[in-house]
């Protein structure tokens, strides 16, 4: 009988996140009152964070199998196969709660979990995303929350040595309350060097490496799977402090003690720390794991056995060893200067025995920690169908010049120069296209490869019709990277959002993921990773559904990448995919008429995949200058972005179409390319063999975008509005 | 040419100056870990950018006082080449092998952006590949650039002709006194420099300018 100091009251029970319900489970399977340890080892590994409780039946539906998928779903990141024998790891991971307590820490240590992650598979990373949601600028929070979480992410990816090559910065209302940080890493490894958290063999040393153990995080995932209240003050204990150089030191250290062969399996010491990593890796491998608390490197004294167990201190990893190697994986790590400690064993009793101080204070079922934790169907209801707004009842605005202006300079199209300039976006010297374009590319070292990636989801459209912006959400991130000439190939989606305790919420998830799912299936384009981020409400408020999906592609060589700046004047300008007129949900509506309103614009799968892989495989045959898809803002914005990146202008005639409505509708499955004067003719005839719409624009001359008889607009004029919100709106002078 | 580059454990650009000293040089330079007492025989020393030891408080600091810098001033002193970029510009000033410090920058920010920068003096074993006065682009990525040195430590630098790299047509990202991206000690035989001409070294980086710097030394020591 284990020796239970601490009695387990209802509230103590409920104040470690668990249903009365969940309590009585714990019960069942154990046949006695837990100790406060395993009450807390059941809360790590039962809160939503860790168990998925809520959206496992609904993540079963994705379609995670592919040609090029090596590893999909349950393991630290995806994998896929990028040819000559090499893998591309990958996943996006949220760090929402975290940083809207303690924006610096909360952002800094979700880049660093998410590198860890990484590398624990084996692969060095080569890139990193991330894709940040605040509330509304004028908020008073806003642009403290900005400033802390851009720095945080810049402050432990620089200094790990990482490029952050892409990502995405939105501001609504909806967010006041819960930020989102969602943040993405890829890595590179040879197929047959990738490692995993499958433990194996009986009587094995458990051994700790990394940064020691400190108080902070306790309980960091349990609180990860609340929602928020006025008193999240007193939730600042719970984030993690990160410590960037520590990383770099235990990734260069994993790397190597990988290459010397003496690693069976390994796992990162990420939510939930030691109880988390300790369970996954005995219970994937069907085998039990003795811990002895006593072993493990500390920072502060007398700690309980309790907080060593739901501790998240940063820069930990758990691994199996042949102990034959244990000498030189000593070596390995004293060199980096980081802790190393046999602290358990493996054994073949499928209990997870925790002892501290000659005491056992938890002794549980391994299997059951995981496999048993409670699964829910919730109950949901489909959302309300939005109304579709016909384009005609769209009022034109006073003048276009100056709608384009006001979109540009608006928070969600202006600039994000002040934020990504904050990010190394060039370390490792591979960086072939930096933020800014489509996507972000880095060329595979000591190859002509390149792996494009890009993140996107436009909530608005999530929150008007969930399943239209699921599919939504997909198609761009797979345009995004066809616009640079790569062809997709997997996903990680990180699914942000309200409590799926509300069926309404539950809804927007479930009609978003059979969204994601119809595309991914249409596209070929499978999740291979991911992240469910619930319970993102403050005082019963909760965020837009936010599904964020970043794409991955790959290019045979970065030589043949395109991207959207102008290249030369006289170039022919076409819009492969026609005029669009779906103005419901846009920028211009919000944005120019103050409507945020109506249907998003429909995605129709087979028309997307059509229209990119005719313009993919123009930018192979090299054929197009420039290309860029068009999204926010519609045409408009696409052309502007366009000439601002090239620094020159363009003559562009609107004939036999309404200008507002065809400058600014945002219908999907569309890009603007460039072509040497001349060679349209031959382009757009095969377009329409392919049955590809494509309209002539017109070129690219001058230094103003000109619309005719609806105004011009220097590009220097357009680059103010755009560049200048940003830094204007951190400097205090707007909102 | 041969050639080394110091790894501290927070370095991160080490592959870049590998890279860089590899493809401009022909010859891989040797690889030294930052407790080596020893460095070996090369003809020029490449510190290369990062965080060497975290860097939390004052960058460089204790990167300054390890083993391989030990040797890196002895070296130095015999008059071997070294080259400091960012994070080993920090350390060389922390050591005492370059005059002035680098504060954090003005705007208290990171800053990864390209800059131009003006050759302040092409006749130094570092620059002499390019024109006086020329013009170049160079990637900066920093959070500590900020050149500062006291007026007559100033003055004398200025005098000798000493900068070597001046950010130019108001690209000053930083704060630097006098545009100062780039200075040599009293012999002409180290450069510290903030920007990263290994950054920009073929055509996937979209310009070449940052070869220059390293194309010097190597027309320096075959004159």
């Amino acid at each position: 009988m284990l020796r239970n100091d601490i009695a387990i009251t209802p509230d103590l029970v409920a104040s470690h996140g668990l249903k009365p319900d969940e309590y009585q489970r714990i019960l069942d399977l154990i046949g006695r009152e837990p100790t406060i340890t395993e009450l807390g080892i059941f809360s790590a590994m039962w809160n939503e964070h860790c168990s998925y409780k809520s959206s496992k039946k609904w993540l079963k539906t994705l379609p995670t199998k592919g040609e090029k998928v090596v590893i999909g779903p349950g393991e630290n990141a995806g994998v896929i196969d990028i040819g000559d024998g090499q893998v591309a790891v990958f996943k996006m991971e949220s760090h929402n709660h975290p940083s809207y307590i303690e924006p610096y820490q909360g952002a800094a240590t979700g880049v660093g979990g998410i590198l860890r992650d990484v590398f624990t598979m084996g692969a060095r990373p080569i890139a990193a995303m991330n894709a940040l949601r605040f509330g509304a600028p004028d908020h008073p929070k806003t642009r403290h929350l900005v400033a802390g979480v851009v720095a945080g992410v810049g402050g432990y990816g620089n200094s790990f040595g990482v490029p952050t090559v892409g990502g995405e910065v939105n501001f609504h209302p909806r967010y006041n309350g819960n930020c989102l940080v969602n943040a993405f890493a890829l890595g590179l490894a040879n197929r047959d060097g990738i490692f995993l958290s499958q433990a194996k063999g009986v009587g094995l040393p458990v051994v700790y490496l990394g940064a020691k153990t400190g108080r902070d995080g306790v309980g960091g995932a349990t609180m990860a799977s609340a929602e928020f209240d006025d008193q999240i003050e007193e939730k600042r204990p719970t984030v993690q402090v990160g410590d960037p150089f520590t990383e770099k030191r235990l990734l260069e250290a994993c790397l190597e003690l990988m290459a010397s062969g003496a690693v069976i399996a390994i796992q990162d010491m990420g939510a939930a720390g030691l109880t988390c990593s300790a369970v996954e890796m005995g219970a994937k491998g069907d085998l039990g794991i003795e811990l002895d608390l006593d072993k493990v490197p500390v920072r502060e004294e007398r700690m309980t056995a309790y907080e060593m167990m739901l501790s998240e201190s940063q820069e930990r990893m758990l691994m199996v060893l042949k102990p034959e190697l244990e000498g030189v994986a000593k070596a390995i790590f004293r060199k980096w200067e980081l802790d190393f400690a046999v602290v358990g064993v493996t054994t073949d009793d499928l209990r997870f025995r925790i002892k501290h101080q000659g005491e056992v204070v938890a002794d549980l079922p391994i299997k059951e920690l995981g496999d048993q934790a409670p699964e829910y169907d919730r109950p949901w209801i489909p959302p309300a169908k939005p109304v579709v707004i016909a384009p005609e009842s769209v009022e034109a605005p006073d003048d276009i010049p100056s709608a384009l202006l006001a979109i540009l300079g608006s928070p969600d199209a202006s600039s994000r120069r002040w934020v990504w300039e904050q990010y190394d976006t060039l370390v490792q010297g591979n960086s072939a296209q930096v933020p800014g374009g489509d996507a972000g590319v880095v060329r595979v070292e000591g190859t002509r490869k390149g792996l494009a990636m890009s993140s996107d989801v436009t909530p608005r459209y999530c929150e008007a019709d969930p399943f239209e912006g699921g599919k939504q959400a997909i198609a761009e991130v797979w345009r995004n990277i066809t616009a640079v000439g790569a062809t997709p190939i997997a996903v990680t989606d990180n699914l942000n959002f309200g409590n799926p305790e509300k069926p309404e919420i539950m809804g927007q998830f479930v009609h978003a993921i059979k969204g994601l799912g119809e595309a991914c299936r249409a596209l070929d384009f499978p999740v291979v990773s991911g992240n469910v981020s619930l319970y993102n409400e403050t005082n019963g408020k909760a965020i837009l559904p936010t599904p964020t999906i970043v794409g991955v592609g790959l290019l045979p060589d970065v030589d043949l990448m395109a991207t959207v700046a102008f290249k030369a004047a006289g170039e022919e300008i076409l819009l492969v995919g026609g005029h669009g007129a779906h103005l419901g949900q846009s920028l211009y509506l919000r944005e120019v008429l103050g409507r945020e309103e109506g249907a998003p614009p429909p995605v129709d799968l087979a028309v997307e995949k059509r229209n990119g892989d005719f313009v993919r495989a123009l930018i192979a045959d090299r054929r197009v200058t420039a290309c860029h898809d068009l999204s926010d803002g519609g045409l408009a914005v696409a052309l502007a972005e366009m000439a601002m990146a090239g620094s020159k202008g363009a003559k562009v005639a609107l004939d036999g179409v309404t200008p507002h409505v065809a400058l600014f509708a945002e219908d999907q499955a569309r890009y603007l390319v460039t072509v040497p004067a001349g060679a349209a003719d031959a382009v757009v005839a095969e377009a329409e063999a392919a049955g590809v719409p494509a309209v002539r624009l017109g070129t690219v001359e001058g230094d103003a975008l000109n619309l005719g008889v609806h105004g011009a607009i220097s590009v220097e004029t357009l680059r103010t509005a755009h560049e200048g919100w940003f830094p204007r709106f951190m400097g205090g002078e707007i909102a | 040419m041969r050639s080394a580059v110091v790894v501290f454990p927070g370095s991160n650009r080490e592959r870049d100056a590998i890279k860089a000293l590899t493809a401009i040089t022909g010859q891989a330079p040797a690889v030294v870990w930052h407790q080596d007492v020893t460095i070996p025989d090369v003809d020029l020393i490449v510190l290369p950018g990062g965080f060497s030891y975290g860097d939390y408080l004052r960058c460089g600091a204790i990167a300054a006082r390890s083993p391989a810098m030990q040797d890196v001033a002895r070296k130095a002193a015999a008059g071997v080449r070294v080259l400091g970029v960012c994070n080993g510009f920090q350390i060389l000033t922390e050591a005492g092998l370059l005059p002035g410090v680098l504060m954090r920058n003005a705007n208290l920010r990171f800053i990864c952006k390209e800059v131009k920068l003006k050759v302040a003096n092409a006749d130094t074993d570092f620059t002499r590949a390019y024109g006086p006065d020329q013009i170049i682009r160079c990637p900066v990525a920093h959070h500590d650039g900020n050149y500062f040195a006291d007026p007559e430590t100033l003055a004398r630098v200025e005098g000798e002709g000493r900068v070597a790299f001046r950010y130019a047509e108001g690209t000053n990202p930083n704060g630097s006194l006098n545009d100062i991206a780039g200075v040599l000690n009293a012999e002409g035989n180290v450069l510290g420099m903030m920007p990263h001409p290994e950054n920009l070294i073929e055509a996937l980086h979209g310009g070449l300018d940052g070869r220059g710097v390293f194309e010097s030394v190597v027309k320096t020591l075959a004159a």
